[in-house]
């Protein structure tokens, strides 16, 4: 499908990582003309999640706005996997596996045993299962599991994939890449214009679209007040190999709290498993250090006595958007133009779907989805975290 | 309460609470709780974050303007919190630190041999020392000893909500103390901080207990009432306990009723 080519764009979105692509495909699809300015798009937090769906087994305590949204995405995922698969030509590994979250002690077990009460509370579908039925399902679990949650429902996809394929879906879409840093944002008369590349180039455009993750904060030109709250978090993550001859190793993904950190295991069909992730607020340290590997592989361990035999194949440190109430801000910000997809936190991938189809529709027709309007960065003004350096 | 000062290397503080942000399910939870309890001082483990980032956790305290307190949380050895202590110093520009040296992974029970260690080199290089210990008087006396500004027992396991397992042994250290005596560690609610005012401790320590609560805004409200409460009732100081009961109406205090002048 070949564009008219025009002077103004109608949506330029400032970040290419899996939120920015989803909201520049989704835009696209709707018939606007997009361009995406990212130095290599499809990179980002994506390369390093491990893609866990998790609405049910990440609920949290206070929480459960962001849980609607959640379950929101997960119910659309497996219809929008289809259709990305379609429209790239691609595999994202999207797999409807399921979860198991397993205690391993008595005061893990009373905190899952908290956590399935909130989830039959909030209406969620997880079972108990004792540890003897945790191991049935899945007999490489350490011989100490006390007890633990099944949930089918939470799936899981290949972040990398699903960067790779929406790349090319938005080059088939007509979406135009600008394979460069933002400069700065452009506001004439108070109200965003375009954006300046740091290659000297300006794009002008009816809509920017900040949805840098960890970095949207960072953008010079966008007025204070509307300077999303977005810091990093940053999350160390190991990637193993199943060698054929183990395989399948563990048939889902299975997740514990050991001590007080979370740990998970997801074992891709081509044989990765991946185990994450640390929680560490070091600003934009991206550094892999031998505590973090060490901790991550203790508590596997811990979990699957047999990682042990498995070749240990990559190690890397990616940065979360966090938000100051871990959820999203989505759509119009206070200055005309300037729109705001960012501050995913844990759930980037997860949300991906429903954040696609919330900015789409939000860009096209001026109006966010019902679903998405508790997610308005507006909830943050005037009481922003920001202060100045 | 003018007349009942809470001095704690040097500077003066209104509330006896002491928070912790370990746990915290966000930052914006993790403000309005802080907002919530009163607090005026609240400890950062210096392992897991980083001074020169804003936005975090950092952001939130000098937003609400409340002093930071650096902690040695996830060091083994005196030697580590040592060098972490001195990174403290020089990313946040504080002598305070409250110092942790941690035997096992599995308790977290503090290292005495080590934090003894810590806190005499620490001491002697200028800092204001605040040791999370045992609740062993006589470790207490030598922490004391060695320079410490205070002392801060653990009730029981970090995070463990077990409350005060040793009330005595709290006793025990607070009479023996010139310095301010701090529950750090094991509150679960609001009547392990009272206990522990009660006993004439000089403030509470605590993070787990609210940031790990179902709505941890309001349990935060309820320690900071509970610190008051404790406090208050120890300075009134309780009524001794006694096997039958005492008429709390004696006879002498009853209303005499006069026929000629009713009294409704």
């Amino acid at each position: 499908m070949s564009r008219t080519p025009s002077t103004t764009t109608d949506a330029v979105v400032v970040g290419g990582g899996i939120i920015g692509l989803v909201t520049a495909w989704r835009a696209a699809q709707r018939g606007l003309s997009v361009a995406v300015v990212d130095p290599e798009p499809g990179g980002g937090a994506a390369q390093v999640a491990a893609g866990m769906l998790a609405a049910v087994t990440e609920l949290h305590y206070g929480e459960q706005t962001l849980l609607g949204l959640n379950v929101e995405s997960a119910r659309r995922y497996p219809e929008f996997a289809a259709e990305l698969s379609e429209a790239s030509g691609r595999d994202l590994g999207y797999r409807a596996c399921g979860t198991l979250a397993v205690a391993l002690d008595a005061d893990d077990r009373a905190h899952l045993r908290e956590l399935h009460a909130l989830q039959r509370k909030s209406g969620l579908e997880s079972e108990w299962l004792s540890g003897r039925e945790c191991r049935r399902l899945e007999p490489m679990l350490a011989p100490g599991v006390r007890g633990g949650l099944r949930v089918d429902g939470d799936h899981q996809i290949d972040p990398r994939r699903l960067a790779g394929a929406l790349v090319t879906a938005c080059e088939r879409s007509g979406v135009v890449f600008h394979r460069t840093w933002a400069e700065r944002l452009s506001v004439v008369r108070g109200r965003a214009r375009g954006i300046v590349l740091a290659d000297g180039g300006e794009l002008a455009a009816d809509q920017v679209v900040l949805a840098g993750g960890s970095r949207s904060g960072q953008l010079a030109g966008v007025p204070d007040e509307v300077l999303p709250p977005v810091r990093p978090v940053k999350g160390q993550v190991l990637r193993l190999t199943v060698p054929k001859r183990y395989a399948p190793f563990l048939s889902r993904t299975v997740r514990a709290v050991v001590r007080g950190s979370h740990v998970y295991l997801v074992p891709r069909v081509n044989g990765e498993l991946v185990v994450g992730a640390t929680t560490e607020e070091l600003g934009w340290d991206t550094e892999v250090t031998a505590g973090g590997v060490y901790e991550l592989l203790r508590d596997a361990h811990e979990l699957v006595p047999g990682i042990t035999e498995l070749p240990l194949t990559e190690t890397r440190a990616g940065l979360r958007p966090g938000s100051p109430d871990n959820a999203p801000l989505l759509g119009p910000t206070a200055l005309p133009g300037l729109l705001l997809a960012t501050g995913h936190y844990r759930n980037g991938v997860l949300l991906t779907p429903v954040t696609g189809d919330a900015m789409a529709q939000v860009l096209a027709t001026g109006e966010l989805p019902e679903e998405a309007r508790p997610f308005t960065p507006r909830r943050f003004s005037g009481a922003s975290l920001e202060q100045p350096a | 309460m003018a007349d009942d000062a809470f001095v704690l290397g040097g500077t003066t503080y209104s509330s006896r609470l002491i928070m912790g942000t370990g746990g915290a399910p966000s930052l914006d939870v993790l403000e309005r709780s802080l907002t919530a309890s009163g607090t005026e001082l609240t400890t950062v483990a210096m392992r897991r974050v980083n001074a020169g980032v804003h936005g975090s956790v950092l952001s939130v305290l000098e937003k609400l303007g409340i002093g930071v307190l650096p902690n040695t949380a996830g060091c083994f050895t005196a030697g580590e919190a040592v060098l972490t202590a001195r990174l403290a110093r020089e990313a946040l520009g504080t002598d305070l630190i409250k110092l942790e040296v941690i035997a096992d992974e599995r308790t977290l029970l503090p290292d005495p041999v080590e934090l003894l260690d810590a806190a005499e080199t620490l001491v002697d290089d200028g800092f204001t020392v605040l040791p999370y210990t045992n609740d062993d008087p006589v470790l207490a006396r030598k922490l004391e000893d060695v320079g410490c500004a205070a002392v801060m027992p653990l009730g029981s396991p970090i995070g463990s909500g077990l409350g005060i397992r040793n009330p005595h042994n709290f006793q025990l250290i607070v009479e023996h103390a010139r310095v301010p005596v701090i529950l750090d560690a094991g509150a679960g609610t609001a009547s392990d901080v009272a206990l522990a005012m009660e006993l004439g401790c000089a403030g509470v320590m605590l993070a787990s207990a609210v940031t790990r609560a179902q709505e941890p805004v309001l349990m935060a409200e309820g320690m900071r009432h509970a610190v008051e409460a404790g406090r208050l009732a120890y300075r009134a100081g309780r009524i001794p306990k006694r096997h039958f009961a005492a008429a709390s109406s004696p006879s002498e205090g009853q209303a005499r009723l006069d026929p000629e002048r009713p009294a409704f």
